[in-house]
């Protein structure tokens, strides 16, 4: 019987840093606790992050091997949540540059697009039609955000799927992004600006936006 | 009317306390600004109606079950740590050596205790047991830290890979903990302190990852720089060099001395 199943068994919730302790003390099956109670929620930040669900699961994959690689320099932090989350941020950039990087190479200069395809962004801009139904016009927004969200550097979506989504401080951003927090500030700002101007022709389908709301 | 900038737009609506209430009060005289407002955080509901795929049922078991099979074997504490059949090659031999030199102490001992007259070389032997194993120890902990700090971290590769370095520092570790044990049982507390600084950059270094970006090399190669370490592991180990070379007996030294037992 593993570990979880034991404490499922006894009804007794084990703390992260109770779990975190136990992985460093060779319980291997206590790491999984961890996994399993972060898992999800670092798929939702990595995947606003790459935007595509392929590269969100490699994040996922690779900042739980990297935080299980460093744990001992975990001890003694407060959340391991936070940690994890801070990891994944960092492996995710990486990977956006090195996407960004590859795409700059090929000078292919159509963006990425979920499940492989690919899609146009200047097809995109000239297609300013208002959609008469509302269902219709959100899901015309999400993409035209998904495309704007692709037209940022790593660094300004990283600033914004942190701060924005993960209510992540200044300061924690910074420290993803290597930078002192009036520069990091200033990316937040030009990321929000940026998808504001991008969307600026779509606004009518802010309101239809609003009253769809998160799946997440 | 100065207009508010769409920086000090974000600022309010993100709730910053500075410049709050001057920027309240603009908003409530100018509607402009309250539309430019309204339309920054429009941009933030729809970032908010981007949907996110839900990974399924069963998404951490399946993400716990790829990943157990890349994560490597974590020691428990560090004496579970000293039973690992690979470790007890290296263990063993350094346990050996102070073992060696522990026993020639008892004799030292029980000469003193029985008046004996050869205590100060035995004495000597035994201290030399321990320059010579410590000695080494150095040796290749400097090679190790000399090797990274040479590597140059901007050489063009995504990931630096440090495994090498890494395994070497793992085994390293557990000979230096026992050294050091036996440096503070021994009160020679200046060589306690040394080692034990070098343990923690060798833990430092054990515990990253096989690869590590340019970034992270260099912030681990400022961290060995900053406690200068590779500096003071130098100087010991010249120090017990010069030890080692003074304790030697020279072959003159022999021959006056077999000399003056032959007289006795």
């Amino acid at each position: 019987m593993g570990m979880r199943e034991e404490m499922e068994t006894a009804g007794v919730e084990t703390s992260d840093a109770e779990a975190v302790e136990r992985t460093l003390a060779g319980e291997r099956d206590a790491y999984r606790v961890l996994v399993e109670r972060h898992s999800r929620n670092v798929f939702r930040m990595a995947y606003r992050m790459t935007g595509n669900r392929q590269d969100a699961e490699e994040v996922v994959q690779e900042a739980f091997l990297r935080a299980y690689q460093k744990l001992r320099q975990f001890e003694g932090q407060a959340n391991f949540g936070t940690w994890v989350y801070r990891i994944a941020a960092n492996y995710g950039i990486d990977r956006l540059r090195a996407r960004n990087a590859e795409q700059s190479r090929r000078q292919d200069p159509r963006g990425p697009h979920e499940d492989g395809m690919e899609i146009d962004p200047l097809a995109l801009a000239k297609d300013t039609a208002p959609s008469p139904e509302r269902l219709a016009a959100s899901a015309q927004l999400a993409e035209k955000m998904k495309a704007a969200l692709n037209e940022l550097t790593p660094a300004e979506r990283t600033a914004i799927v942190m701060r924005h989504w993960q209510g992540c401080a200044i300061e924690e951003i910074a420290a993803v992004l290597k930078s002192n927090t009036n520069a990091t500030k200033n990316t937040v700002f030009r990321a929000v600006s940026k998808l504001r101007k991008a969307l600026e022709p779509y606004a009518g389908g802010f309101g239809a936006a609003r009253a769809m709301g998160s799946e997440s | 009317m100065n207009h508010l900038s769409e920086e000090e737009l974000i600022v309010y609506r993100e709730g910053e306390e500075k410049g709050r209430a001057t920027a309240a009060a603009h908003l409530v005289e100018c509607p402009e600004c309250r539309e430019e407002l309204a339309k920054i955080e429009a941009v933030f509901a729809a970032l908010d109606a981007m949907p996110v795929p839900d990974p399924g049922e069963g998404y951490e078991r399946r993400v716990w079950q790829q990943l157990e099979p890349r994560l490597p074997e974590r020691r428990g504490r560090w004496w579970a740590g000293l039973f690992e059949a690979r470790r007890l090659v290296v263990v063993g031999a350094v346990a050996a050596l102070i073992l060696a030199a522990y026993l020639i102490g008892i004799q030292v001992g029980k000469k003193r205790l029985g008046g004996g007259t050869d205590v100060a070389g035995t004495e000597k032997v035994r201290e030399r047991v321990l320059v010579v194993a410590v000695g080494e120890h150095l040796g290749k902990s400097e090679m190790v830290l000399v090797e990274l700090a040479n590597t140059d971290a901007r050489r063009g590769e995504k990931l630096i890979n440090i495994a090498a370095e890494q395994k070497r520092a793992e085994a390293l570790v557990d000979e230096n903990r026992l050294y050091r044990q036996t440096a503070l049982r021994e009160g020679d507390t200046a060589m306690a302190s040394t080692l034990d600084e070098l343990e923690r950059v060798l833990v430092d270094i054990a515990n990253s990852p096989e690869e590590v970006t340019p970034g992270q090399f260099e912030s681990l190669q400022k961290r060995i720089e900053a406690k200068g370490i590779l500096f003071k592991v130098r100087v010991v180990n010249q120090d017990l060099r010069e030890r080692e070379k003074s304790e030697r007996p020279s072959p003159a030294q022999g021959n006056s001395g077999m000399q003056e037992r032959k007289k006795a």
